[in-house]
């Protein structure tokens, strides 16, 4: 039998056990809502799927029905018994219709006219009177056999052998006759022999937990034994007789953990296998030329998970058909190609699974899904005003709301979107959208790894094991930490500045040490050489250092528990084979912690930004991670993550006095140490330590700030009360709810070094300082950022707005580069961008925006309106890079405005 | 290594001895005596082998493996601002659970279950010093000692997301 076949009746047979009950639940409450949307749901998924199916009678029963339910459900008709006695036949003809499927693999012939009269009268508002006389007999059968129907079905969850089942199958093929009134009476005696379905059983996930936990001990239980034969063997030094059997044991339990986890994983692959079939028969049905693309179908997903989602893509995917993609004409009219396009995506991303379901049409017409959403009284007029496009879609979520103008067979009866969101948020997931008109429109759904089973890399740092997803491992490379014998020819790890970095194939790439990254006390061991794991994130490649890499191992993920969440370098933990616990390293907190995301996982964070509704004119909603901290009181104090390099944990003994002042051998040179509460406690045992290092002169050179603890990390909308008469804080932020100092790093800076401002004077000075404008509307991030690019060594100038900024270009003031925020009161950022590019000694400068929303669109926007290039706020190794990559390109002879101010 | 030296008792046992009287899995930590109800203790464990977890707060000692479950395991002597353990001292662990969460409590030893009469029980003495008055949810008159009696939901209010009471 076909396979979608064989689906389509071990659903539909759970899905009629289901409204059986439902509907007598119903009859008896007729108030009950939710039955009644559970009941349509049905109905509509059965039509549905028969409709692709091939299944004209099935579906044309069904669609009589749904009407009549359609109808109920938008309170046009009430639940009356007749009704529900009509739709019971109706069921009861499906039923028979499905069993004639199941033995003979095609649609029995029949009259459903008489049925499908009553149901449309039904529908209509009128008595089924005329055609009581022939349902009569059906209607006293279902009811009364209704409970009876629900036994078989559950048989039909664990079939006998299949072989009797086929032998018996026969008999009642040729009994059924064809007049509908004669069937019901069948139906028992039928149901028991031919609901045996495909050859797989269900088992519900709780078994498959429970075996998976049992497996995990009996592991445990054979290492144990593993290691008890081994030492009786050094012991008595001849195998003992335990040895062969033991293996015999290792190998088998290795297989049964083997066969238990693969009993819960699929790749999603499986779930789109319909879809091919359903999008080509949706274009022959609507008229459309469709195309569908599939990438990383092997993407594996948790059995449970892939079954909810199934339902909820294919309903998507039809969507995308019917609603989102245009007919060929008006395609070739709006200059595409006339084959519309569904692409579907699906990749694993810290620690969730995302799935992409994306069409090349028109995108979702906020303006109808206004007027919708109006009609159907889910908001006022008020509310929509104030809600932006993305907002205004976000409303097809809603239960009961469909932008199909007409009702199609295929969808637009509102089941659908609020459905596919329902069962998603069910497996903890989240559904979003995004929509460019005349574009197309994307569907991104995240569902948590939580469940997952990945491959993963086992390496070793600082003595601790950790596990990296194979599936962003890019390469291993093997590294000498120094300068060592000719003949070995790894490539070697250098350093720019301190920070390490490895050709590799001539590239550079950026190395990350895990023992560092996680503050590790370094073990000892003169290592000589390293191993470097490569791995990808969105379009860069980081490499990270490791001491040891073993083997990889299939681990299933296990969330952190929620006092570790916070901690973002981690997706997970497991148990590994040999029963010990191991944490799952997550490459996108890596690399965010250590600012090597590039500009296209930016991009990525951005656009989920702006599908999160942040959308640019959002103004001051731009939120900032904070390190939340605590020193010489309880208090909390703060600052801006970006501007912190490291964080260390020193212990007591690492701290050393020279002159008076607290110092620190770090990374092989003296670290000047800043007690924030005024001096370094000598009792405590370990310190915390805020490392800001500037890399931009000859040099790197560090300072650490001592805290008490380091408390958090927030990310928060920034509302700072300034306050100049505090040294050393800059103000007041509510931060996490709490009353929060902010410190001024530039005052904590010119503690550890008075000339931490002018030394870059010095360094640079003979090839004369860069110089900068500055135009921003925040006093913090002003505050912030003027020192920040000084220590890089420009020479600052600062303007509170962009009209500041143009009088300073009215009088005449040269600048090499300018950086400008985006929103500002009056003239904003792109608008004094292209006041800038239009005339003037500035046309040619550099200009870079600073923002918190840096989507693709607000980047295409912002180059659009001239500005050289976009940078998040805070990212302060961004922008410096920025920075020095726009000025060396302005300095280039062939484009030569620089020079034009050298006076 | 898992070792299982008591398993939350599944017949109604002692914890329902007598009206008020309220049944402890009692522990020491740094020569204190302590106490955990026992109807949230679901199991104690000998000494096990637990990984540490970079970048968790100092108190969390780190993870370990209960029959396939991953258990938090917090370090009480930490927890409570006390001075480190001996070196070598072999530690036991009392799991309890919270918000469907295990997590492993870290003690010196776990001695006895023992029902306490509510008579013999008082709030905390305002003299006692904040890191025990933080975690303890009062004190049990015993002969010749004093037990304090824990508050988990407190001592696991760690890391920045559940701390409430700074």
């Amino acid at each position: 039998m076909d396979d979608l076949l064989a689906d389509f009746l071990t659903e539909t047979n759970e899905s009629l056990a289901e409204l059986d009950v439902a509907l007598v639940k119903l009859e008896r409450a007729p108030d009950d809502d939710d039955t009644l949307a559970l009941i349509f749901r049905l109905v509509h998924t059965i039509k549905g799927t028969c409709g692709f199916l091939g299944l004209p009678r099935l579906e044309h029963v069904a669609h009589a029905a749904e009407n009549v339910l359609g109808r109920v459900r938008d309170k046009l008709l009430p639940v009356t018994p007749e009704i529900v006695t009509v739709i019971l036949a109706a069921l009861d003809r499906i039923k028979e219709i499905v069993e004639g499927l199941a033995t003979s693999g095609t649609e029995i012939q029949g009259d459903d006219s008489a049925l499908v009269e009553a149901l449309d009268a039904a529908s209509n508002g009128r008595t089924p009177a005329p055609a009581s006389a022939t349902l009569a007999p059906i209607v006293s059968a279902p009811i009364v056999s209704a409970p009876v129907v629900v036994a078989p079905v559950v048989v039909a969850a664990a079939p006998p052998p299949p072989a009797p089942v086929v032998a018996a199958a026969p008999p009642p093929v040729e009994a059924p006759p064809p007049p509908a009134a004669a069937l019901p009476k069948q139906v028992p005696e039928i149901q028991p022999e031919s609901a045996a379905g495909p050859q797989t059983i269900r088992v519900g996930v709780d078994v498959l937990e429970d075996l998976m936990t049992l497996v995990s001990e009996l592991v445990l239980t054979r290492n144990q034994l593993l290691q008890l034969a081994r030492m009786q063997e050094a012991r008595n030094g001849e195998p003992s007789g335990f040895t062969v059997p033991l293996q015999r044991l290792s190998h088998i339990t290795s297989d049964l953990q083997e066969g238990v986890m693969k009993t819960r994983m699929q790749p999603i692959g499986h779930a789109w296998q319909k879809l091919p079939r359903l999008v080509r028969d949706l274009a022959r049905d609507v008229g459309k030329k469709i195309e569908l693309v599939m990438r990383g179908a092997e993407t594996e997903l948790d059995r449970q998970v892939l079954e909810l989602i199934k339902d909820p893509l294919t309903h998507m995917v039809r969507n995308s058909g019917d609603h989102g993609l245009e007919k060929a004409e008006i395609r070739r009219a709006a200059g595409k190609p006339e084959t519309g396009r569904i692409t579907l995506n699906a990749y694993h991303e810290g620690g969730h699974i995302i799935i992409e379901i994306a069409d090349d049409g028109a995108g979702l017409p906020a303006d109808r899904i206004r007027a919708k959403v109006l009609s159907k009284g889910l908001a006022t007029e008020a509310e929509l005003a104030g809600m932006n496009d993305n907002e205004i879609q976000r409303f097809i979520f809603r239960a009961g709301f469909s932008t199909a103008a007409e009702v199609t067979a295929v969808s637009g009866r509102g089941v659908g979107m609020d459905v596919v969101k329902t069962n998603i948020e069910k497996i903890g997931g989240t559904i979003d959208l995004k929509s460019v008109p005349g574009r197309g429109t994307t569907f991104t759904i995240k569902i948590p790894l939580t469940l997952a089973i990945v491959s993963a890399l086992i390496v070793e740092a600082a003595g601790e094991r950790f596990a990296i997803p194979q599936l962003s491992v890019v390469e291993l490379v093997r590294a000498r930490l120094e300068a060592g014998s000719e003949e070995d020819t790894s490539p070697m790890v250098e350093h720019i500045h301190g920070t390490p970095v490895l050709r590799l194939r001539d590239r550079l790439l950026p190395l990350v040490n895990l023992g560092d990254l996680l503050a590790l006390p370094p073990t000892a061991g003169s290592d000589r050489s390293a191993h470097v794991v490569v791995v990808q994130v969105g379009v860069t490649q980081l490499g990270i250092i490791v001491d040891r890499v073993f083997d990889t191992e299939e681990i299933v993920v296990k969330p952190v528990a929620p006092i570790l969440r916070h901690i973002t370098m981690f997706s997970g933990n497991t148990i590994l084979g040999d029963g010990s616990v191991i944490m799952i390293l997550d490459p996108n907190g890596i690399a965010r912690a250590t600012g090597a995301t590039s500009a296209a996982s930016a991009d990525r964070k951005g656009e989920r930004d702006a599908s999160e509704g942040h959308a640019l004119a959002a103004g001051s909603s731009s939120r900032t991670a904070m390190l939340l901290f605590r020193a010489g009181g309880q208090d909390p104090k703060a600052v801006p993550l970006g501007l912190v390099a490291r964080l260390e944990d020193l212990a007591r003994d690492r701290i050393e006095f020279s002159a008076g002042q607290p110092v620190t051998q770090y990374r092989g040179k003296l670290m000047p140490l800043v007690p924030l509460s005024g001096a370094i406690d000598p009792a405590a045992e370990r310190h915390a330590v805020l490392v800001f290092s500037d890399s931009s002169g000859t040099q790197e050179r560090s300072m650490g700030l001592v805290v008490d603890e380091i408390v958090d990390v927030v990310e928060d909308h920034l509302h700072i009360e300034l306050s100049g008469d505090r040294p050393g804080l800059l103000g007041t932020a509510v931060i996490a709810g709490k009353a929060t100092d902010v410190i001024d790093i530039g005052h904590w800076l010119t503690m550890a070094a008075h000339d931490w401002f002018r030394r870059s004077d010095n360094a640079s000075g003979t090839a004369g300082q860069q110089r900068l404008l500055i135009v921003e509307d925040s006093d913090f991030f002003r505050q912030l950022l003027v020192p920040t690019l000084a220590a890089a060594g420009y020479h600052v100038t600062a303007a509170r707005e962009a009209s500041e900024a143009l009088r300073l270009r009215e009088a005449g003031v040269m600048f090499d580069a300018i950086v400008s925020d985006i929103e500002m009161p009056g003239i904003d950022g792109p608008a004094l961008v292209r006041q800038i590019r239009a005339a003037g000694p500035w046309a040619q400068l550099p200009v870079i925006a600073l923002t918190s929303h840096a989507s693709p669109e607000h980047i295409e926007a912002g180059r659009a309106a001239g500005f050289t290039d976009y940078v998040t706020k805070f990212e302060r190794e961004a922008l410096l890079a920025s920075l020095k990559q726009c000025l060396a390109v302005a300095a280039r002879p062939a484009h030569g405005p620089t020079f034009a101010h050298a006076a | 290594m898992t070792t299982t030296l008591l398993e939350r008792p599944s017949l109604p046992g002692p914890a329902e001895a007598g009206d008020g009287d309220a049944t402890f899995v009692t522990l020491t930590v740094a020569d204190q005596l302590c106490g955990i109800p026992v109807l949230g203790v679901r199991d104690v464990l000998g000494e096990q082998t637990i990984t540490r977890i970079p970048l968790a707060s100092p108190e969390i000692a780190g993870s370990l493996n209960l029959r396939g479950r991953i258990v938090t395991a917090i370090d009480l002597r930490r927890r409570l601002s006390l001075p480190a353990p001996p070196d070598g001292a072999e530690r036991m662990s009392v799991v309890v659970e919270l918000a469907g969460e295990l997590y492993a409590l870290l003690v010196d030893q776990v001695s006895e279950v023992m029902t306490l009469q509510t008579n013999s029980f008082e709030q905390n003495p305002p003299t006692l010093p904040p890191q025990w008055s933080e975690f303890s949810a009062g004190i049990y008159r015993l002969q010749g000692r004093l037990l304090v009696v824990l508050d988990v939901g407190r001592l696991l209010s760690i890391g920045p997301l559940l701390r409430g009471r700074a």
